[in-house]
């Protein structure tokens, strides 16, 4: 099981109610156990709001998915409904209408859009709806089973008063074969005609004879076999039963060909719908949840950089993602006391009046806080370390400083994207995420690529710059800030200017048609002479006023960049809403489990802390457990391992200092006791995938792995 | 063309059944000698078998039911269990007296529906007549237990009642042969249709308003197109169908005349030979089809399904792919030579590799085990690859996804073997 990852569909997340137990949990093993509830209340809070805030984003993105797929559904069946007579319906064959639905590789997300989808189509077109998975189906028999169960219990929860009647045929007494679908959805159907007087509800929601909607979950590990009879089963009842069938693909649409054969794809009418890439997505949860004052749990850029680079590396999932961030948020809010600060402003301030003095101590051992301490004058600096209220006092300060410099990083930060972004080959990155991560990094302006990016600045074109000046003043006035006014003025200034500018460029325009007229009339000597004091001038005249402007809008970005766009790490008692242990956040997302047990196996002493395990460097000491022998001398055999010699090496590992005395009475023969202790050993290494028992040569174990990892 | 004539069985219904069953009329008329007059006893088993929309199910349909002859009419793809196959054919036949009616007999084994069948005929008052039972896409029914077939050929002598089992299929009779030995069924062959049967066939159904001279040059362009791609009578009649409203096009707006055949041929010829190449292979669908010609927009804009088969994978994954892929073709001696720095020089052998190169991507993938994959992912990547959980995941979702495929057993602890699935343009794309 070393060999192999376990994959991939993590069990739904358990439900963190605010029970005692979890409290008890930030509590325990905690040494400054200060303010532990309070903690854990901000933390559930805030990770409700930020659930609250991407599961509507979600919403939002896969709105027009939906609202295309919708449509397909309504449609699909409508046209035969009306028009069955026309001579051109009787003719064609009925096919069945398909939706091929393009997810993308990070199966993980495909889930909650599949739940999302349901939700929408039982509010929107048709209550009878059945979910399908491969691994449900590996038959035929399973399929039709699967799909009657859910169909009919759904009928239940669409409308309870027939729980009764339906509850008497449960699924496995009901025979499953079409015929039984097709009389269940005739008396299901008839009975809501019947009732559409008194049920206006259901009849305004769904038409008379809404839909069957299958939708297979992954197409791609469903059996050709199981597929194929599918299809054909249900074309023959198309008549009778108004089937749409979504495929949920994950790779592309080319699978349904390589599935199903071409007499059974032509029993199909498919459509092909595309979800939003899954990198468009978190691009849009970044915007949204990180790089807004919304939330004041901030990541820092080595953190944000694990997550993206799972994101990206590995898996293409945004809810794991998100699952990440929820992480920072408890790992934050658990591991460090001072986190009760982390909360909106008012608050914020609030609790700093309620500060015990032991929290007063811990925010003078930030480390930022002490930086601030020793710039300030002398009694000051007394008074800060002795007076809590004083302390209390600046700290408001200080976080209110913190507030104000977040809200004009987020904007700062995207006018700078509008400019970087447009630039060739992107010195600075093409996503403002990777921009976001240069400026928490270190200073950017001191980067060699923020030169190379102003550089490139300085030559852009005037209608580029007057489109992204105008794109900078449209973020800066929608933003919260206060000081932005000032800034708004003088890049409207700078608009005005360009537009005086074009202008006198009209009129310069003329100028020098007349220059030209005057060169017409020089012989040619001297109109080389005149070309080359031209071209000399040329070199070194003046700039023009538009490149002068130019430089002028470049430096004036410039000093926004370095006035707001200090890294985060510079400013004071930036530990409270910053998160910064990446490496907990690593090792818990990006678990390396064959190190992990390398390792423990070779180190013993790494995770058992006995003093006596310390020493070694190379040799292998005779107090590890067993297994560790084993495991040590296995690394030092090549493909297959000798079980004799083994036990030998181990044998004489054990006895080595156990003791010289007991040397003479040992003889050739190995002790019992060590003969069971090896062996022991030895199936516990196999059981855990190193060796198995092989049947090239007797008496020998091949090694499964290579190397020491 | 031979008339069709059974003292049995009124005149009119048989000219009937002859215009319902145009080019087939041979055929019928084999079944219907042998199928003798009602009250006698048939063939116990008839086999048919023909290609695909060489019309068994229909012909049979009409016959049976123009010739109102009793007969139970199952889909064995549909019924797929010999359980649910024996329940549907007792239902129907209690149904086909009084419908509605569904009393719901279990029946596991052939010989309870035995002796459910008997039953069920003294029943329904079926004795002096023959009742067919007729097996659609038989074919599933060597996938059943062993007994099913053999018992269904002799199902006359299991009876003993007035019965006989008509089996259609695609494949031939030979293929169905149980080792056992059985009862040999008398075997009917219907042929292809021929071009010239298609036309007629296809010409009979024209739409009321316009000539049928008119809907048979239509027809007669249309199989110029697909005839050499599609005999399928259905997916023919099909296409038909949604192509006759843009061939109807010029005549509707007055450009030209019913019988300007060159001019509609003119502007019908390229709109099908594009048909051909979007709904015919399913790249998008007949609805899609027939809103475009509404519109009369360029298909170009509209996508088919293989303009989206870009895939977008994760860094590693795409590393992992195209490490399976070189492990999958590379011969396992050349490892050393292409991704060790410093490897020794391999003697030349370049006749041999030449013949290699050409014939590893004929032969196809090769298995290789995990340990080679992570070696070559570990060689190709630039910077240090961590054996993470992520990673070895990552392989198992590229398994799912079925771009690997395991080999062999499925035992983790014994090394697995993949293979890699996708092709050399697929890989190209993704390197990109």
């Amino acid at each position: 099981a070393i060999l192999q990852g376990c994959f991939v569909f993590k069990p739904s997340p358990k439900k963190r109610k605010a029970s005692r137990e979890t409290v008890e949990y930030f509590r325990e093993g905690n040494s400054d156990a200060e303010d532990s509830e309070l903690r854990f209340a901000t933390c559930q809070s805030l990770w409700k709001q930020v659930k609250l805030e991407t599961e509507q984003i979600e919403e939002e993105l896969n709105k027009q998915l939906f609202d295309n797929l919708v449509n397909f559904l309504m449609r699909s069946h409508s046209e035969f409904q009306e028009k069955t007579t026309e001579w051109t319906c009787r003719m064609k064959s009925r096919e069945i209408p398909t939706a091929a639905l393009v997810l993308g590789v990070n199966v993980t997300d495909h889930d909650l859009t599949f739940r999302s989808l349901s939700e929408v189509l039982q509010n929107n077109v048709t209550p009878y709806i059945a979910l399908l998975q491969a691994k449900d189906c590996p038959g035929i028999k399973h399929l039709m089973q699967k799909l009657l169960g859910q169909l009919m219990n759904c009928y239940i929860d669409v409308d309870s008063s027939e729980e009764e009647e339906c509850e008497q045929i449960s699924p496995n007494r009901i025979r499953c074969s079409m015929a039984s679908l097709i009389s269940w959805y005739e008396s299901v159907t008839k009975k809501t005609d019947s009732e559409t007087p008194g049920k206006k509800r259901n009849s305004s929601r769904h038409w008379q004879s809404p839909p069957v909607v299958v939708i297979f979950k992954d197409m791609e590990s469903f059996t050709t076999k199981v597929l194929q009879d599918f299809v054909v089963i249900s074309s023959q009842h198309i008549h009778e039963l108004p089937l749409v069938l979504i495929f949920g693909i994950a790779t592309s649409p080319m699978i349904i060909h390589s599935l199903l054969p071409h007499s059974v794809s032509s029993l199909l009418c498919i459509e092909l719908f595309q979800s939003l890439s899954c990198k468009d997505h978190l691009s849009t949860i970044i915007d949204k949840v990180l790089l807004t004052t919304q939330f004041p749990l901030k990541l820092s850029e080595k953190v944000l950089q694990v997550l993206i680079n799972i994101f990206l590396y590995h898996d293409f999932s945004v809810q794991n993602f998100i699952k990440g961030f929820q992480l920072c948020i408890v790992e934050h809010f658990y591991s460090h006391p001072l986190s009760i600060l982390c909360c909106q402003l008012e608050e914020a301030k609030k609790r700093v009046s309620s500060l015990s003095q032991n929290q007063c101590e811990n925010i003078r051992r930030l480390p930022s806080f002490r930086r601030y301490v020793e710039s300030q004058a002398s009694e000051k600096q007394i008074a800060l370390l002795t007076a809590d209220s004083f302390l209390k006092e600046t700290v408001q300060k200080l976080l209110e400083d913190l507030n104000v410099y977040h809200e004009n990083y987020f904007p700062v930060l995207r006018c700078l994207h509008v400019f970087t972004s447009s630039l060739p080959k992107y010195p600075l990155g093409k996503q403002i995420r990777e921009l976001h991560c240069a400026c928490l990094e270190n200073r950017v302006w001191e980067t060699e690529e923020y030169e190379s990016s102003l550089q490139l600045a300085r030559m852009l074109n005037k209608s580029d710059l007057v489109t992204m000046l105008q794109k900078c003043v449209e973020i800066l006035v929608s933003s919260p800030g206060k000081e932005f006014d000032k800034i708004v003025e003088k890049l409207k200034e700078f608009l005005t200017q360009f537009q005086k500018l074009e202008e006198a460029c009209q009129e310069r325009d003329e100028s020098v048609s007349s220059q030209k007229e005057l060169q017409k009339k020089t012989d040619l000597y001297h109109l080389q002479k005149t070309l080359l004091e031209l071209k000399e001038s040329r070199r070194s005249k003046k700039l023009t006023k538009f490149e002068v402007l130019r430089f002028e809008i470049v430096d004036y970005i410039d000093s926004l960049v370095r006035n707001y766009l200090v890294p985060a790490d510079h400013k004071t008692l930036h530990e409270i809403v910053y998160f910064n242990t990446a490496s907990v956040l690593r090792e818990h997302l990006n678990a390396a489990p064959r190190i992990a047990l390398h390792t423990a196996l070779n180190n013993p002493y790494s995770y058992l802390k006995t003093e006596a395990l310390r020493s070694d460097g190379g040799s292998i000491s005779n107090k590890a457990p067993d297994i560790c022998i084993v495991y040590k001398l296995h690394l030092e055999c090549g493909r297959l391992i000798n079980l004799v010699d083994w036990l030998e090496a181990f044998s004489t590992v054990v006895m080595a200092v156990e003791g010289p005395a007991a040397d003479a009475a040992s003889s050739d023969q190995v002790d019992d006791v060590i003969h069971a202790r090896f062996i022991r050993a030895v199936s516990e290494l196999e059981l855990l995938g190193f060796i198995k028992p092989s049947k090239q040569k007797t008496d020998h174990v091949a090694r499964l792995t290579w190397g020491g990892c | 063309m031979p008339n069709l004539e059974h003292p049995a069985y009124p005149a009119a219904a048989l000219l009937r059944l002859e215009s319902l069953v145009p080019c087939r009329e041979s055929q019928v008329s084999t079944l219907l000698s042998i199928f003798g007059e009602r009250q006698h006893f048939s063939f116990p088993s008839i086999f048919i078998y023909g290609h695909t929309s060489s019309g068994k199910t229909y012909v049979i349909q009409t016959l049976l039911n123009t010739l109102q002859l009793p007969h139970v009419f199952v889909n064995c793809v549909e019924h797929f269990t010999s359980r649910l196959l024996l329940e549907e054919i007792l239902i129907q036949l209690q149904n086909s007296s009084e419908p509605k009616q569904t009393s719901h007999v279990p029946c596991d084994t052939f010989n309870d529906f035995v002796r459910l069948f008997k039953q069920a005929i003294g029943a329904q008052d079926l004795q002096d007549q023959t009742l067919y039972v007729v097996l659609d896409r038989a074919e599933q029914l060597r996938e059943m237990e062993a007994n099913i077939l053999p018992a269904f050929l002799r199902l006359q002598e299991l009876t003993d009642r007035n019965v006989t089992v008509i089996l259609l299929s695609e494949i031939v009779w030979e293929m169905f042969r149980p080792n056992t030995g059985c009862f040999e069924p008398f075997t009917l062959y219907f042929p292809d249709y021929s071009i010239g049967h298609l036309q007629k066939i296809l010409s009979q159904n024209h739409p009321p308003e316009y000539s049928a001279d008119f809907y048979a040059a239509y027809i007669n362009i249309l199989l110029g197109v697909f005839y050499m791609v599609c005999r399928d009578l259905k997916e023919l009649q099909h296409l038909a169908a949604l192509n006759f409203s843009k061939y109807c096009e010029p005549v509707v707006r007055g450009e030209a005349k019913e019988r300007d055949t060159r001019k509609l041929w003119k502007n019908i010829e390229p709109h099908l030979k594009k048909a051909m190449q979007t709904v015919y292979l399913r790249e998008i669908s007949s609805s899609q089809w027939e809103r475009l010609q509404r519109v009369e927009g360029e298909p170009g804009q509209l996508k088919g399904l293989s303009a989206h088969s870009h895939v977008e994978l994760p860094y590693y994954s795409k590393f992992l792919l195209i490490a399976a892929y070189l492990a999958s073709y590379n011969p396992v001696r050349t490892d050393k030579r292409f991704f060790l720095k410093h490897h020794g020089k391999i003697k030349k052998t370049n006749f041999m590799k030449k013949h290699e190169k050409t014939s590893n991507h004929l032969l196809g993938p090769k298995p290789f085990p995990l340990d080679r994959l992570l070696a070559i992912l570990y060689s190709i990547v630039d910077n240090r690859v961590a054996p993470t959980a992520n990673i070895f995941s990552q392989i198992t979702s590229l398994v799912t996804l079925q771009l690997l495929s395991m080999v062999g057993n499925n035992d983790q602890l014994d090394g697995p073997r993949y293979k890699c699935t996708v092709s050399l343009d697929f890989i190209r794309s993704i390197a990109r």
